[in-house]
Formats: C-alpha cells, sequence, structure tokens
C-alpha cells in the first residue's frame, strides 16, 4: 500500500466479513422457520432472528464502507490519514456496540431490552431496520461524526478529486439521513414517511454514490483507464441515481395514507431507477474492454464486473418488476418485496464491499494480488454466492407471484397462512439454495488461508 | 462520450439536477403534510390508548413477523386491516390471549406475551386508528 495509514482499513474489512457469516446463518434459522415454524421457538423467535440478520447486514455494510472509505481516501488524497488512532478507536467502539446490540436481541426479551436501554425517554425502536436501541443509535452517530471528521480532514489537507469527493458526499448524506432514525411520531402515516428518509435515500440514494465511487476507485486501479473518463462516468451515474431516486421515494407512498399523486409520481421516476444501475454495468464493462495494463488480481476485476451485472439485475430489474403503482397494489409486502431485497442487496451493496476487499485485502497484507490458488478458490467462492442468490431470488418471486394470486386475486382468496402453506415447497428450495450461499461464503473466506506466493505489492 | 462533454460539465449537471430534486421532493413533503391531515385519521391520536398501543407495537418489535399497510416482515398476516378481519377489537385481543407460550408444534406461532388487559386494550386501539387510514383502496381484499 502507498500509504501507512491505510492499514486501519483491514480490522474493518476483517469484522465485515466476519458479520456476513453472522448474517447468513440467522438467514438460515429464518428460512427453516418458515417451513419448520416452531424451530428454535420460543429461544429465538422469528423477529428476533430477522433483527440479527438484517441488522448484521446493515452493520458489516457500514464496516465495509468505512474500511474502504480508510484505503480510498489516503490514496485518492495523496496523503496519511487525519488520525490513524482515531480510526482504530472507532472501529472498536462500533465493533462492540454493535455485539452488545447483538447479544441485547438474542439475551432478553425486546420489550426489557427497551425498557433496560432507555427507550422511554427518546422511543426510536421497534420500527423494521431500525431495531437497535436507542443509545447504540446515538452510538452510530458518534462514530460516524469521528470517522467523517477524520476523512474530511484528510481530503482538506490533501488532492480533491471526484472519486473521494463523491464518496465524502455519499458519507455525509449517510450520516445525515440517519438523523431521521430519531423521527418518530405518534402519527403512523407521518411515521412512516420519515422512516423512508432513512431506509430508501440510503439504499436507492447516498449508498449509490458510495457504491459508484467504490466501483471508480477500483476499475481505475484494475484498467488503468484515465481517471478523466472514469470520472466522468461516476458523475453521469449518480447525476441518473439521484434525479430517479430522490422522487423514486415515492414508490414507497402508495398505501400508507399519503395522497394519491404519489401514485403517478412514485411510478414514473422508479420506472427510471434502473437507468443509473445499467449504466454502472455499462461502465463496468467499457472500462475492463478498454483496459491499459493485466492487473494480477483478476479475481477483483471479476467482483466489479459481477457487481455491475447483479446490482442491475436485483436492483434494476427486480425492482422494476414491482415498482408501478398498479402492480404494486397486488404485490405490496409479498414474497415479490423479499426477492427483490436479496437481490438487491447482494448485487449492489454485498458485491461492491467484496470487490473493494478483494482488491485491497492482498495489497494490506504486502502484495499486489493473491496467489493463483487463491484467487480460483476466490472466484469459486463468487460463482456459488451469486448463482445461489439468483436462485433464491427467483424462488421467493415464485413463493410470491403465487402468494398474490392464491391470497389477493383468485375468486376465493385464502387467509395469509392457508396461502403461506401451499407455497412451502419454494420456501424449502429457498432454504437448499441458502445452504449452498452459506457454502460459497465459506469458501470465500478459505481463500484467505491459501498461501499467497504472488507478486509482491508496488 | 464527447469531448465537449467534459468531466466539469458532467459534475455540474450533478449539482444542479441533484439539488433540483431535492427541492421538489421537499416542496412535496410540504404538500404532503398539508393535505395528510384528512386521510391520516390523526383525531383518534387524541385517545391516549392510541398513543400508547403504539409503543407496545414497537417495544415487542410486532413489525419483525408482521407488515403494517404492507411494510414489516411477510411471517405473519397484516395488520393494517386485522380489526375488520376479525371483525372487532375483541377477537384481536382474544386472539392474543390465546398464543400458546410453547408454540404449536412444527407450525408458525406468535409468542404468549403476558400483557396486561389495558396493554390489550391499547393494542387494540392502535390497530383500530390504524385500519381507519386511508391506504388508497389497499389491500385489495380482507385478507391483507
Amino acid at each position: 500500500m502507498q500509504y501507512q495509514s491505510q492499514a486501519v482499513a483491514k480490522p474493518y474489512f476483517i469484522a465485515a466479513i466476519a458479520l456476513f457469516v453472522a448474517q447468513i446463518l440467522f438467514g438460515l434459522i429464518m428460512g427453516l422457520q418458515y417451513v419448520v415454524g416452531d424451530f428454535l421457538f420460543p429461544y429465538i423467535p422469528f423477529n428476533v432472528a430477522r433483527m440479527v440478520h438484517t441488522n448484521a447486514l446493515i452493520v458489516w455494510l457500514l464496516m465495509g464502507f468505512m474500511g474502504a472509505a480508510y484505503y480510498l481516501i489516503p490514496e485518492e488524497s495523496e496523503t496519511e490519514l487525519y488520525s490513524p488512532k482515531l480510526a482504530l478507536a472507532m472501529f472498536w467502539i462500533f465493533l462492540v456496540a454493535a455485539g452488545l446490540t447483538v447479544v441485547g436481541y438474542l439475551t432478553v426479551p425486546y420489550a426489557r431490552l427497551a425498557a433496560m436501554t432507555g427507550n422511554d425517554l427518546l422511543p426510536t425502536m421497534g420500527r423494521e431496520f431500525l431495531e437497535q436501541p436507542t443509545i447504540t443509535k446515538l452510538g452510530i452517530v458518534v462514530v460516524a461524526l469521528a470517522f467523517l471528521f477524520n476523512l474530511t480532514m484528510t481530503v482538506l489537507k490533501g488532492r480533491k478529486t471526484a472519486v473521494n469527493t463523491v464518496l465524502l458526499i455519499g458519507l455525509w448524506g449517510l450520516a445525515v439521513l440517519f438523523l431521521f432514525s430519531f423521527v418518530n411520531p405518534h402519527n403512523v402515516v407521518r411515521d412512516k414517511f420519515y422512516w423512508w428518509w432513512v431506509v430508501h435515500l440510503w439504499v436507492e440514494g447516498v449508498w449509490e454514490l458510495i457504491l459508484g465511487s467504490i466501483l471508480a476507485f477500483v476499475l481505475i486501479k484494475v484498467t488503468g483507464v484515465d481517471r478523466e473518463v472514469i470520472e466522468k462516468w461516476l458523475y453521469v451515474i449518480i447525476t441518473l441515481t439521484l434525479v430517479t431516486g430522490i422522487l423514486g421515494t415515492g414508490h414507497h407512498y402508495y398505501w400508507i395514507g399519503t395522497p394519491e399523486y404519489w401514485q403517478l409520481i412514485g411510478s414514473i421516476f422508479s420506472a427510471l431507477e434502473p437507468i443509473p444501475f445499467f449504466a454502472m454495468t455499462l461502465f463496468a464493462f467499457n472500462m475492463v474492454n478498454r483496459r491499459r495494463r493485466e492487473h494480477p488480481n483478476k479475481a477483483a476485476t471479476l467482483w466489479a464486473l459481477g457487481t455491475g451485472v447483479m446490482a442491475f439485475l436485483g436492483a434494476g430489474v427486480w425492482g422494476f418488476l414491482h415498482t408501478l403503482s398498479p402492480v404494486n397494489y397486488y404485490t405490496h409486502g409479498t414474497q415479490i418485496t423479499a426477492a427483490h431485497g436479496h437481490m438487491a442487496f447482494y448485487g449492489a451493496y454485498v458485491m461492491a464491499n467484496i470487490t473493494m476487499i478483494s482488491y485491497a485485502m492482498p495489497i494490506l497484507r504486502g502484495r499486489a494480488a493473491n496467489s493463483n490458488r487463491s484467487q480460483v478458490a476466490e472466484m469459486w467462492g463468487f460463482w456459488l454466492m451469486t448463482i445461489s442468490i439468483v436462485f433464491i431470488t427467483l424462488f421467493l418471486t415464485a413463493a410470491g407471484i403465487l402468494q398474490v394470486w392464491l391470497q389477493r386475486v383468485s375468486d376465493s382468496p385464502l387467509p395469509f397462512m392457508v396461502a403461506q402453506e401451499n407455497v412451502s415447497l419454494f420456501y424449502w428450495m429457498r432454504e437448499w439454495t441458502g445452504v449452498i450461499f452459506l457454502i460459497g461464503l465459506l469458501v470465500y473466506i478459505w481463500s484467505f488461508f491459501i498461501p499467497g506466493e504472488g507478486k509482491a505489492a508496488a | 462520450m464527447s469531448e465537449a462533454f467534459t468531466t466539469s460539465t458532467a459534475r455540474n449537471i450533478f449539482y444542479g439536477g441533484t439539488l433540483f430534486f431535492l427541492l421538489v421532493f421537499l416542496a412535496l413533503t410540504y404538500q404532503t403534510e398539508q393535505s395528510i391531515p384528512a386521510r391520516d385519521k390523526r383525531e383518534m391520536l387524541a385517545d391516549a390508548k392510541v398513543v400508547a398501543g403504539k409503543k407496545i407495537w414497537e417495544t415487542n418489535n410486532c413489525i419483525g413477523c408482521h407488515t403494517l399497510l404492507g411494510e414489516g416482515a411477510y411471517f405473519a398476516p397484516e395488520l393494517g386491516n386485522v380489526v375488520k378481519r376479525l371483525g372487532s377489537e375483541e377477537a384481536v385481543k382474544a386472539f392474543i390471549k390465546s398464543r400458546p407460550p410453547e408454540g404449536v408444534p412444527g407450525r408458525r406461532s406468535m409468542p404468549q406475551f403476558n400483557f396486561t388487559d389495558q396493554q390489550l386494550d391499547e393494542i387494540a386501539a392502535f390497530l383500530k386508528y390504524v385500519s381507519e387510514i386511508n391506504t388508497a383502496k389497499w389491500p385489495p381484499n380482507i385478507q391483507g
């Protein structure tokens, strides 16, 4: 690596992958509970497993983003990190807070956790994805502020590029929008309205800026294409992202008590949301085709291309599938939503994080790329996980279509639980595919332990 | 991309476009805040039971299994219209009370939360309030 302080990225990447394993294990528990309803009941009820599954995902993606930023910013800014010590301190605070939160979820009933952590003083808990105790949320704010202070000071004293500017805008946006997790009106319509300012404006807004800049950085490194060309693409992609994504929030405002003009606005703008993802696919393939060097890290290039394709399929195509309001009227809150969620998160954010880890980790370990054997194992991990998520998505989509038909469209609509039993075959197939995903993840992790006799880092 | 279209042009379009759509979004937010009192049944929040019920809903993580107006987990039934589906607030309370503590062998079961009668009244009042919100005729039928 070019700057000593980039080394602080390493613990972030390791913790991210460890939490990824936890996420998948709890995903398998939930998947089994879908078909064996009493599995681990009442010790780990479904809602607890789900909190661990989704919160571990969010935290590990944030850990990965932070690691990516600590690696990327010094190199782009051509200067050492403002304070590596602060970065390491924040790592431990974040990790311990996340760990304690998960222990809290698993060991005490949620209502008692709320009472223990002072939710009465500032009630923020119990809303999807924002289940963390209020004190954990405050801790996240502190960590985020220290992190942003550290990075902003670094960029201010160094070179300003499109890549580090866009990354900083994305990260500041992430932190500012998170403040809406403290907004919890009694009025359910307003509660839901502003809840989406965190959830939607994160994943279909500012996170895409982070994704774009990570992808741009890795593509500059592995292809050697002119920075000028890549930065232009980056601005075009993020323009398309925010022009479509901000008003695209409207696709969540169809059925929650908000005015009905949102059906038109949400349908139009969210129908355009696949465009930035398509541009990202074109971008990744174009840059790799125009490469001026053969970077020894083939695995990182594969992950970068995979991000382009899978983000487009998961976020773009599967999002479009149910985003028009007349369609969403039938699919809202069904397994179709779950199908989209799985492929979109994997394709966009999981793969972007792994792209960065795949590129940076060998360098952090003192070599330009891993050995051929290690890269082959990593690519096996890539294909096993990616193919698994495609099939998980297809099975959930099948379950969702049947669910919509049985419960909402047929002449004699069935109750929810009866419809669920009717589609259980697809839940079983999803669960077994999930096991293959876990195997893929373990193969990926194993690749880190295959001795690397690759070329020394430049 | 052509030479005339430079990186700084792209950057300016990014800042301008983002700012423009952000302002449109804020304007629509303002408009939404102005118009929802006619749809969101906020007058029912004057009843302290409804507000207390929302807190019980949150602190027991009901959204971790159920959906409410289609948002949440997809493991258990939609509850935005549950008062209408089961017929009354009494029926909702009776259902919550009747959950076996050890679950149902082989099947999904709601945990037994051991709510007091007052808490049950509050939850039911909250769910009744949600069922009155104007949701543009969603869900498509009573099954949610």
